[in-house]
């Protein structure tokens, strides 16, 4: 269904992620069946579905953390999927975070932000900390550069964890349920960063349970199940008035 | 008892360095094959996972006698058979090879586990943010896995400086060879053994005191 919309977007330079029919097995499993999409450059493009649906997975294959099957995926005019692109470089401009936050846990959060780009020598190290010291001003913890991971909270750790992102300088940033993970009062305060990054322009896919956040940041909403992309719209197409069956009943369980 | 030390004491302490050289050899020896076959296990490269599997399996179906005895007779008498002469391994050399391998193929175990106890979202998250896969092993993994991995090396080094005794079958003079001669000349058994025994127990002590000491330092920083 997102295939009518290929022709008029196909290689515009707006257009910072292209999805071609895409195909992911795991084995004998299919979890992305034929997935087509573009994504606009300052999009907030949000997946919502049921668990298994292949959002995460979706989201995964468009900076390579899983190979794809078959397809193609195009990040800045880049094919991603091509074995002669360097992955490791595309990756720099595209920053992930995750539902487990996963950030270095022998490393402060000071040497957490400025490991990778000190490594691939994108900054200076004295660049790297002016830069990571701002990032962290910004997500309201510039008073915890020496913690350890495991001094901090969950919500605080998800905000190093996009820190530590926006510190490589991205222009794409993915969020694989970066909520799903915390109490519910973090909730917010992560939320409340993302916002603030998506109207400064950045362009987003989210995958995520809070349809509230869809809801007053999304672009683009995309409700996903079995494998498809189901429904797409504006937030208030999706949420407001679905059209299809199965997207009336998840969001009938949800809301 | 005192005369047996007075008189062969000077003996036991080099015999005792002799076992400490043997074993120090081959623990960095070991140290270097349980890293390569190691990573060799976590990658996902099928042929060099079997290469690895292989090589532990192998070694550790092997008994370490048997291990010595084919390398110090077996390998020499097989390279002479194929008509090179010369071919000439003394027992410290031997001994340093059965030993390195063996106790390879357990740190290549200890290694493998200690990386693969690491939560893979760490690899997935530095190599999200551009490192390479090695760079993502070197900087953000094994550095994690080392904590792990620390008992469970000090543990195999204390196994490996025991294991060291069974290389007295060819003929090298660590302790226990030594100890042999010593109750050959005296028939003094008890006194022997006792003071070969003590003497392994000092060093093991002793290693182990550092090892928990060193436990300690890595551990503050969590």
């Amino acid at each position: 269904m997102a295939d009518n919309r290929i022709s008029g977007g196909d290689n515009s330079p707006q257009n910072k992620i292209q999805v071609r029919n895409l195909k992911k097995n795991f084995g004998s499993l299919e979890v992305l069946k034929d997935i087509s999409l573009d994504v606009a450059e300052g999009e907030v493009v949000v997946l919502i579905g049921p668990s298994g649906s292949g959002k995460s997975t979706l989201l995964r294959c468009l900076n390579q953390l899983e190979k794809v099957t078959s397809g193609q995926i195009i990040i800045d005019g880049q094919d991603v999927t091509d074995k002669h692109t360097d992955i490791n470089k595309v990756r720099e401009n595209i920053g992930m975070v995750f539902q487990h936050f996963n950030l270095f846990n022998h490393l402060n959060v000071m040497k957490n932000m400025t490991l990778a780009p000190v490594h691939l020598k994108t900054l200076s190290k004295e660049e790297a900390k002016v830069k990571a010291q701002q990032l962290l001003e910004r997500v309201g913890l510039g008073d915890r550069a020496e913690a350890y991971p495991s001094q901090l909270s969950g919500g605080q750790k998800q905000r190093v964890a996009i820190a530590r992102a926006l510190e490589m300088n991205p222009d794409i940033m993915l969020f694989d349920e970066p909520t799903s993970a915390l109490d519910p009062e973090m909730v917010g305060e992560v939320l409340a960063v993302m916002k603030e990054l998506a109207r400064e322009g950045m362009t987003m896919v989210v995958v995520t349970h809070e349809i509230g956040f869809a809801r007053e940041v999304a672009s683009r909403v995309i409700f996903m199940e079995g494998g498809y992309i189901v429904e797409e719209g504006t937030p208030d197409e999706v949420l407001n008035h679905p059209k299809e069956a199965r997207t009336i009943d998840f969001l009938s369980k949800v809301l | 008892m005192m005369t047996l030390i007075q008189t062969y004491g000077s003996m036991l302490i080099r015999a005792l360095g002799q076992t400490i050289l043997l074993t120090g050899l081959s623990l960095i020896f070991a140290m270097i094959i349980g890293m390569i076959f190691g990573l060799m296990n976590v990658g996902h490269n099928r042929v060099l996972n079997l290469i690895g599997t292989i090589y532990v399996d192998a070694v550790r179906g092997v008994p370490l006698i048997v291990l010595a005895y084919f390398i110090y007779f077996g390998i020499p008498a097989g390279i002479q058979s194929i008509g090179i002469t010369g071919f000439r391994m003394n027992a410290l050399q031997a001994g340093t090879i059965a030993l390195s391998m063996n106790c390879g193929a357990y740190m290549a175990e200890i290694i493998r586990a200690g990386i693969q106890s690491v939560d893979r979202g760490q690899m997935e998250a530095g190599r999200s943010l551009g490192l390479s896969y090695s760079a993502g092993m070197a900087l953000i993994v094994v550095p994690q896995a080392i904590r792990t991995m620390i008992p469970s090396i000090i543990n195999q080094f204390i196994i490996t400086l025991k294991d060291s005794s069974i290389l007295s079958v060819i003929g090298f003079p660590e302790l226990v060879n030594v100890g042999k001669t010593i109750m050959g000349n005296t028939m003094k058994c008890l006194e022997t053994w006792a003071i070969v025994g003590i003497m392994y127990m000092v060093v093991i002590i002793t290693l182990s005191k550092v090892s928990k000491k060193i436990e300690r330092r890595v551990n503050r920083g969590r």
